[in-house]
């Protein structure tokens, strides 16, 4: 283990430096049982959502619904947003600050598009007249969906201020944690998305 | 201890809204949890009062609903947990050897979402708009009720469920991580054993409340429709949610007791736990079928003989290794030397207690016969059994235990004894007889019963009980007084203890091990007295302590979401701006907060070896 | 003192068994109480032989194992354990619960109306109707309506279907059978069968609000005859009643939600109110008070001070004592 005071290089910065203090250790280890709630959390609203699927009253139903092609776009931004968050961690792990930030904030973008497209496509459906209020459908969709998005926005958020605030102290034992975390976070979601994308969507066309 | 000086009554007060000390977060948890204990209490008296006689017109049915549903809402989230959370946070830390927890910020956090919560619930009684939906506020109903009641049950446990979930990840971490060298998984206290297990729960249950609750809040504040069946809504998904939390719930609140039971009975008896490795094996298998048992609440709900069935049998599994642990119990205190000290005597009545609302679980898990007994009285007297005969009893006997040990000086044993056994007949009479009222027909949560049924006698006998179990905890309280007044001075190990917190002064320094200490075995500190060492040894030389510096920051915190909670509730008011004023500025607190909390680098402080080697009054 | 004698008893009572055959499930006077009475006392069994073995245990542990004032530096052997033991109560619990399984399953199965099919066949089929605080009873085939009070024929197996409108109310005769929940989303199933002639208490057993207590019904089981002429009663539609000018009252104030007609035509969604068809024959006043003048009087003149939140009060404007005593009247008309 390395002291506080040691001046970081990239010889002796730890291929681990998110876990190479007790800190670090912990907050990877809690950060983990977090996910563990938040995939229960996940899990519960899907499950709501699934009971209340077929109940659209006399709103639209999901294959009447939703725009496919614009889903798509969405789920390849967020899926290449994972991909570059990993790219970042990668350089995290190098001790290139510089790469790794530059990598953050095209995660960040991407993020910002998949959301930018998902307010786009709630407008679009509450122009339609499926709004929040319509059905047990409707309702559900949009709290399993709203849900989702918010982590995202909590996400990218996570990633400014972490950016922002060491931009320029550099990479420390201290702050690798964090932006391991927020990473693994963003990974999370993504997979969220993808259960979301088979459950809501891919069921949704088949009605 | 000589590092604190002497401060001002003043300084004092503030040191606890700032401080991240686990030791001392405990203690704050611990005096909340009394003081919504009382209130809960107060609430009880009013119900039997009220159901002391048939048609009775004490309380309307309305009020009798909103006592009703604040008894039960208080006593499991804002006196039950917070009491076990007092007791896990001050003793866990101590008994791994650790010199805090993995997340002091995130401790102090979760205290201050808990009291907030339970501040934000009571209020409801300023604003004239209490809960009246019942602690499970079904959907149907809750989404009904008028009134802001309600919303006040909503949030507040949104608040205080989000506080639980950073406990629970805060202990799982301080015993994956923070235990002292030598101490492995299967030297562990069986009361940290249970805590771990405990948190484990809460990390998978509480979510599901969340949604539950959330369900419900969209619907009540922004016309969700999950609920409307008239269009196709669901109502049993709530049950559902409400119920996976809700049944872990129940074990989550009593395995840490299970574990404070496992101590007393350990040290009361100078005998190493019976069948330790089979006592963990239990905890973790009661954990895991905790989750697979919930629709036993719904066996009347009409989810069809196929679920019925499958969740009776797995409701009596949970038996077998419940009996493990009483059995190991017996033959534990079995060839022991028998202390009859005040926390053995909670114990000794533990066992015959907590045996019938064991075995009325079971009675209840078997579905047909659950179709008479659900909602009934029987059922109120089943889980008042394994609440006040399981979880009060060992939160009581183990503040008595541990007492010493927090505060430096010992509760009066006299009066500890008489109030036992004061609480103890006064719990069996208020109670037992609700069985038979159950069987004869009275469904649980009436506000009054008609003079020509026959419930009144049986009632009476019961609110007479009532009124002694309250003596008993009257007498408990005045203890706690009178104790503080006397201050008998307690040594390290006044009860011949086993566990590592004996080994350290009372009460411990803030920093609790000057050396971290090493493990050799189970009961480690009792391996050690018989090797004739007084102390602990340990690997390290005596070095520089780190410390995390306090913060106010987790206070400012959960204000922030408290008071924004409120204009969220009000939001409905239409044109009113001033509900929408309140839920910026609560905002701008809370995530203001945050926001310092993540630019602000906490480097912490360290007490140095020199001051350590000047403290040592040796 | 004389009074703790009779405490005594009575608690003695309840536990060879006894207890109020109209309301309590110790004395169950049907097959499906008995049933369940049955599966109860296994239970109880089981139970009470775990209770004494640990009690047994316990008591000795007490004699034996404490402390004495002379030996109190005495160090007890360190038990780790003994796996034969451990394995012992492991096994037995296991074996009880076996014990108890089968039957539970048995009977599970046994009580449960899974096939809708013979519902909808069965000869005895009422639909039960749950809403604050009262019940409406529709005899499926004989298509009439009553309220609050359910008239079912002795030795007969009676199918019901459940259902909750507003929000969920559970249905309970304890001294019949154990309780449905009638839920606002799907109808729920179950049959009773009342083995002698009787009047027995029913309840709702789902937390409903704030007159939850108050939302109690009777059953009355009829000989088959009885019931059979009772049913032939209900049907005729002409009214017994002259009393004109109640009528008038009834009509003017009353009628948009009450119907008097048993063969009440409106829907189900319309019907707001208990039906009062036979409201004379009815031994309860709403489901709680004696049927008296007084008590009618007394139900009309304040609603809200016998069952807080109920749905009536405020709905049909201030009565002079004329006209309830004329409402009275033509009330106690209403006899089939």
């Amino acid at each position: 283990m390395i002291s506080n005071t040691t001046k970081l290089t990239r010889e002796n910065f730890p291929i681990n430096p998110e876990r190479a203090t007790l800190e670090g250790q912990n907050k990877y280890l809690g950060f983990w049982f977090f996910l563990c709630g938040e995939t229960v959390l996940f899990a519960c609203l899907i499950g709501t959502y699934l009971a209340l699927k077929n109940s659209y009253s006399t709103g639209l139903s999901s294959n009447e619904l939703f725009e496919y092609p614009l889903i798509l776009i969405a789920t390849i931004f967020l899926l290449t947003s994972s991909l570059t968050s990993a790219l970042a961690v990668y350089e995290m792990k190098r001790f290139k600050f510089v790469n790794m930030q530059l990598w953050f904030f095209i995660t960040v973008l991407l993020g910002c598009s998949f959301l930018a497209l998902e307010v786009y496509e709630f407008i679009h459906y509450v122009d339609k007249g499926f709004k929040f209020t319509t059905s047990p459908f409707s309702s559900s969709f949009y709290t399993l969906v709203g849900f989702h998005g918010a982590h995202v926005s909590f996400g990218i958020l996570w990633f400014l201020t972490l950016m922002l605030r060491n931009a320029k102290s550099g990479l420390s034992l201290v702050n690798a944690p964090k932006y391991y975390l927020a990473s693994l976070y963003w990974h999370f979601v993504d997979v969220v998305w993808v259960f979301i994308f088979t459950v809501v969507y891919l069921l949704g066309m088949v009605g | 201890m000589q590092l604190a000086r002497k401060q001002s009554l003043f300084k004092t007060i503030l040191e606890y809204f700032v401080t991240v000390d686990h030791k001392k977060i405990g203690l704050l948890y611990l005096f909340s949890g009394l003081f919504f204990l009382v209130c809960g209490t107060v609430l009880a008296l009013l119900m039997r009062i009220q159901l002391a006689v048939p048609e009775n017109d004490f309380l309307s049915g309305q009020t009798y609903n909103e006592v009703m549903t604040m008894h039960g809402t208080t006593m499991i989230f804002f006196a039950a947990t917070p009491l076990i959370f007092g007791l896990m946070n001050y003793i866990v830390p101590l008994q791994i050897g650790a010199r805090d927890v993995a997340f002091p910020f995130i401790n102090a956090l979760g205290f201050w979402f808990f009291l907030f919560g339970g501040i934000f619930l009571y209020s409801s009684f300023l604003f004239g708009e209490v809960p009246d939906a019942g602690w499970t506020a079904y959907a149907s109903l809750a989404v009904v009720s008028k009134g802001h009641g309600v919303d006040f049950y909503l949030l507040a446990l949104q608040l205080s469920g989000a506080g639980t979930i950073m406990s629970g990840i805060n202990f799982l971490v301080t015993i994956v991580n923070m235990r002292a060298p030598g101490m492995s998984y299967m030297r562990l206290p069986l009361f940290t054993w249970t805590s771990f297990i405990t948190s484990a729960l809460i990390i998978f249950a509480f979510p599901a409340f969340t949604i539950g609750l959330i369900l419900l809040l969209f619907s009540r504040l922004f016309g969700a429709q999950y609920f409307n069946v008239a269009i196709g809504g669901n109502t049993v998904i709530y049950e559902h949610l409400f119920w996976i939390f809700g049944h872990p719930e129940v074990y989550i609140l009593v395995l840490p007791i299970f574990g404070v039971f496992s101590e007393i009975f350990s040290t009361f008896s100078k005998k190493r736990l019976f069948g330790y490795n089979s006592m963990v094996f239990a905890v973790i298998l009661i954990g895991f079928l905790g989750f697979m048992v919930w629709a036993h609440h719904m066996f009347t709900v009409g989810l069809g003989p196929f679920a019925n069935a499958i969740f009776a049998i797995a409701t009596m599994a949970i038996a077998v290794p419940t009996g493990i642990k009483i059995f190991n119990w017996l033959l534990t205190l079995w060839g022991g030397s028998i202390r009859l000290t005040t926390p053995m005597l909670y114990g000794l009545g533990f066992i015959p207690s907590f045996i019938i609302g064991g075995v009325t679980g079971v009675m209840t898990a078997s579905a047909a016969a659950d179709y008479q007994f659900h909602d009934s009285y029987f059922v109120v007297a089943h889980f008042h059994y394994v609440i006040v005969g399981g979880i009060v009893f060992g939160i009581l006997g183990g503040l008595h235990y541990w007492w010493p040990k927090m505060f430096g000086y010992m509760l009066n044993e006299t009066l500890g004894k008489i109030s036992f056994a004061v609480l103890f007949v006064g719990f069996h009479t208020t109670f037992f007889v609700l069985h038979f009222v159950g069987l004869m027909g009275m469904p649980r949560r009436y506000f009054t019963y008609l003079k020509d049924q026959d419930f009144g006698d049986l009632n009476y006998i019961s609110t007479i009980g009532s009124y002694i179990l309250v003596l008993g905890l009257v007498l408990i309280v005045f203890n706690y007084i009178y104790s503080t007044v006397i201050r008998e001075k307690a040594v390290n190990d006044p009860w011949n203890g086993r566990t590592l917190e004996w080994s350290i002064p009372s009460p411990p320094p803030m920093y609790n091990f000057k050396q971290v200490p090493q493990v050799n075995s189970l009961d480690a500190f009792w391996y050690e007295k018989m090797k004739g060492n007084s102390n602990m040894s340990s690997p390290d030389e005596l070095s520089d302590i780190h410390m995390p510096s306090n913060s106010s920051l987790p206070f400012f915190m959960a204000l922030g979401f408290f008071i924004a909670s409120y204009g969220l509730m009000f939001l409905d008011k239409g044109s009113n701006n001033i509900a929408f004023i309140t839920l910026v500025i609560g905002g701008i607190i809370a995530f203001g907060s945050m926001v310092l909390r993540s630019t602000i680098e906490d480097k912490g402080y360290y007490i140095t070896k020199k001051q350590l080697s000047e403290e040592d009054p040796k | 003192m004389k009074k703790i004698k009779y405490f005594i008893f009575t608690v003695f009572l309840f536990l060879v068994g006894c207890g109020n055959e109209a309301r309590s499930t110790l004395n169950p006077q049907g097959e499906v109480g008995k049933l369940q009475l049955q599966l109860m006392k296994i239970s109880t069994w089981i139970m009470v032989f775990v209770i004494v073995v640990v009690l047994v245990l316990f008591i000795i542990i007490l004699l034996k194992f404490i402390e004495k004032k002379d030996n109190k530096d005495f160090i007890p052997e360190q038990v780790e354990g003994n796996r034969k033991l451990e394995i012992i109560w492991t096994i037995v619990p296991i074996l009880l619960i076996l014990i108890l399984a089968i039957p539970t399953v048995y009977y599970t199965f046994k009580l449960a109306v899974t096939d809708t099919e013979v519902v909808n066949k069965s000869k005895y089929l009422v639909n039960v109707n749950a809403r604050l605080f009262w019940w409406e009873f529709e005899y499926v085939n004989e298509e009439f309506i009553t309220s609050q009070e359910l008239v079912i024929p002795v030795g007969k197996k009676v199918y019901f279907q459940l259902k909750g409108h507003d929000v969920k109310h559970s249905f309970w005769i304890p001294s019949l059978g154990g309780k449905q929940d009638t839920n606002v989303e799907r109808t729920n199933r179950m049959y009773l069968i009342a083995d002698k002639p009787g009047v027995y208490n029913g309840y709702c057993a789902e937390f409903c609000g704030a007159s939850h207590a108050l939302m109690q019904f009777t059953v009355k089981a009829l000989p088959l005859d009885e019931y059979e002429q009772w049913v032939k009663n209900m049907k005729t539609k002409e009214k017994v009643s002259t009393n004109l000018n109640g009528e008038e009252i009834f009509n003017s104030k009353c009628s948009g939600c009450h119907s008097t007609d048993p063969l009440d035509p409106r829907p189900l969604k319309a019907r707001i109110a208990p039906n009062l068809g036979n409201f004379a024959d009815r031994p309860l006043v709403t489901g709680i008070l004696k049927n008296s003048n007084q008590n009618i009087k007394e139900w009309l003149n304040d609603p809200e001070k016998y069952k807080p939140g109920n749905k009536m009060t405020n709905t049909y404007g201030e009565l002079t004592e004329e006209e309830t005593n004329k409402l009275i009247e033509y009330l106690n008309s209403l006899t089939r």
